[in-house]
């Protein structure tokens, strides 16, 4: 099992932050490379740019503490979870954690790969949002 | 009309497979040809042992520690230079066929430019250039992808399952379950990544990339100047060509490498001699990188294995040879046959069996870092052929490319044009080498630095998980070629130790701006 995790500073409030990434359905927005994206319940599948389809659990979506979880329930996947922190650090700076834990352990190092630039799509619109 | 360049590299080619460079297994009339028509150099290094930052290096002239792209799945930035760009400006046209590997291929987002351009049908895509200004992907108009399997979205792995998919099953699969490299073993001995392929050869991806490389030809007009890279994945593992084809070289009497220490003890006693993940990596207590099998420890490797995986490397480095022969008279056929400079070369080498090992990673040795590279000057210049000795690296292709065309080299070239003749590099100072290696997977993270002149090969593993920062290697190259006896702690050696070790420093200190490190997105 391996985790990986990839964290940006936003210059923008924790609440900004959180609104851009707690709807299940917003994915395709921010994460570069995602489409697509179905919610029934607790069940989200995205699509992905390369046509794969990839159904996922939502576990946590939880605004007190600022946690989106899901876990990736493809069968290549022996155990995936996806988790995003919002950490409040000031009135305009916050931190966002995405962090990815996978066995077997190369498709955390290619999910998390995807999570680099989702972080830097979720910087560019909580702080375009947070200017407006 | 000025001088056309037809570019041509192989993945993971030692220089010992060529036939004018002493190879015996493999029949490499054409290279050698071009060899003796031109500039075959004796000592050319990679800047990298991994395929992406070495290519990164062929494209940009610059070292890893300066284009970024530090490791395999490290993409190069999409805004780095691009020597295509600069011919492209000239008024090149502009083309790789085959094996780029400047983005990482394990994209299940569809990401990168070079995985979804086969979808898209389109030749190229406009992306950012390095100047500020937008035009095509990393300044090539035309753009057709092939890598070692069938499968994935490149045109090639496209092409076989648009119109040949029976034969898709015949293909060694590259990576296992997992995603790992696969460590599954086939052939008559079980050596791993080889397998007997049923594919006919007219479908396999060499003839493939030299088809659409022909075919792109046919259509430059005759006055057309025109820059082309013609990339084969072979002879890369996996080790699976056309069966057809592999009576040519059978393994069984295939010799045993001349660096393949035959009994056990032996290689264990050579590998101990070296920094301490060699042994690590033989035993199968650390696998340091993505690109050996994760679950293949190198000490089960047998003498018949190795004979076999030789004995296939070499029938893959036939049919390139033949491949490139068929380029070479297309170009004949269209009268460009005076015009068109020819340069051959890979972006590093294989263990090939060397110290018991396979496959590549950290291990600074000729079989990785001593490659095949072959200038055929346009013979309207009329260059005298010519072998060099001095060391000399792919860091100076894309200068040399420039040079060729007629343009300046621009500031961000690290890389002077290579030396035609000794006198040339003498002139020029090409006297010292320089092959980075930085890795970091799961934990485990090595970072090497060697320096290669034309005596000596000195290397310094910086502290990393698996060195303290004090190991090295030293080897006297003229008297230990095949580098067995490692004398870094040598007080004899002690003053080339100390002038090598400078030159590393005047390395790490060289003038110039440096990318910001990309990210690792990918294994590979």
């Amino acid at each position: 099992m391996a985790s990986l995790r990839h964290e940006r500073r936003i210059a923008a409030p924790a609440d900004v932050v959180w609104n851009t990434i707690c709807r299940p359905e917003t994915i395709p927005d921010w994460f570069p490379g995602i489409v697509l994206c179905t919610v029934e319940g607790n069940i989200r599948t995205v699509k992905t740019a390369s046509g794969i389809e990839m159904p996922e659990e939502i576990l946590t979506i939880d605004p007190l503490i600022r946690r989106f979880a899901y876990r990736m329930t493809a069968p290549i996947y022996r155990f995936h979870l996806g988790v995003i922190d919002v950490i409040e650090l000031g009135v305009n700076d916050t931190l966002c954690i995405y962090s990815t834990t996978a066995e077997p352990d190369t498709l955390a190092l290619i999910i998390a790969g995807g999570t680099i630039g989702a972080l830097v799509e979720i910087q560019r619109l909580s702080e375009a949002a947070a200017k407006e | 009309m000025g001088r056309k360049i037809l570019f041509i590299t192989t993945d993971q080619q030692r220089y010992d497979t060529l036939g004018v460079n002493g190879g015996v297994l493999s029949r490499t009339p054409v290279l050698d040809a071009l060899a003796a028509e031109g500039i075959r150099y004796e000592r050319c290094q990679p800047t990298s042992v991994v395929c992406m930052p070495s290519r990164a290096s062929m494209l940009t002239g610059q070292f890893p520690t300066t284009h970024g792209a530090w490791m395999n799945g490290v993409p190069l930035a999409i805004d780095a230079p691009s020597v295509a760009e600069n011919l492209h400006d000239a008024g090149y046209a502009t083309a790789l066929i085959g094996k780029a590997h400047f983005e990482p291929f394990m994209d299940p987002f569809g990401r990168y430019a070079e995985n979804v351009l086969a979808s898209l049908g389109v030749p190229t895509i406009e992306q950012p250039w390095f100047d500020g200004r937008r035009g095509v992907h990393r300044g090539f108009d035309h753009l057709e992808f092939a890598t070692h399997g069938v499968l994935g979205p490149l045109h090639y792995a496209k092409w076989i399952n648009e119109h040949h998919p029976e034969v898709m099953g015949g293909f060694y699969m590259v990576v296992d379950a997992e995603l790992n490299v696969n460590a599954a073993g086939g052939g008559d001995t079980g050596a791993p990544q080889v397998k007997f392929n049923d594919v006919p050869r007219e479908w396999y991806h060499t003839d493939w990339v030299a088809d659409r490389t022909i075919s792109w030809l046919e259509r430059q007009g005759d006055e057309q100047d025109w820059f082309c890279w013609m990339s084969f994945p072979d002879p890369h593992h996996p080790w699976d060509p056309p069966k057809s084809e592999i009576a040519r070289v059978p393994w069984r009497e295939v010799p045993l490498p001349v660096n393949y220490p035959s009994k056990a003890s032996e290689r264990e006693a050579l590998l101990d001699a070296k920094a301490r993940h060699w042994r690590a990596w033989y035993d199968g207590r650390v696998v340091s990188n993505y690109e050996a099998p994760a679950k293949w420890v190198p000490a089960t490797l047998s003498a018949d294995q190795v004979r076999e995986v030789n004995a296939l490397n070499a029938v893959e480095v036939e049919l390139i040879d033949e491949a490139v022969g068929r380029v070479l008279k297309a170009i004949e056929a269209k009268g460009w046959g005076d015009d068109v400079d020819v340069i051959f070369t890979s972006d590093h080498g294989e263990l090939q069996g060397d110290f018991g090992l396979l496959f590549k990673g950290p291990y600074h040795v000729d079989a990785l870092m001593r490659l095949p590279l072959i200038w055929r000057p346009a013979r309207s210049v009329r260059l005298e052929p010519a072998v060099v000795r001095a060391p000399v690296s792919l860091v100076s292709l894309a200068a040399t490319f420039l040079d060729v065309a007629g343009q300046p080299s621009p500031a961000w070239v690290e890389g002077s044009a290579l030396p035609t003749s000794d006198e040339d590099a003498r002139s020029l100072s090409f006297d010292s080498t320089v092959t980075e290696w930085d890795s970091a997977l799961f934990g485990v993270s090595v970072h090497v630095r060697s320096v290669v002149t034309a005596t000596h090969l000195y290397t310094e593993y910086r502290s990393g998980t698996m060195h303290d920062g004090s190991e090295g290697e030293l080897y006297d190259l003229v008297d230990d070629p095949l580098q067995r006896v490692n004398r870094f702690d040598d007080p004899a050696l002690a003053g080339v130790r100390a002038t090598l070790a400078e030159r590393l420093c005047a390395h790490e200190d060289r003038p110039g701006e440096r990318a910001v490190p990309g990210e690792v997105m990918a294994p590979v």
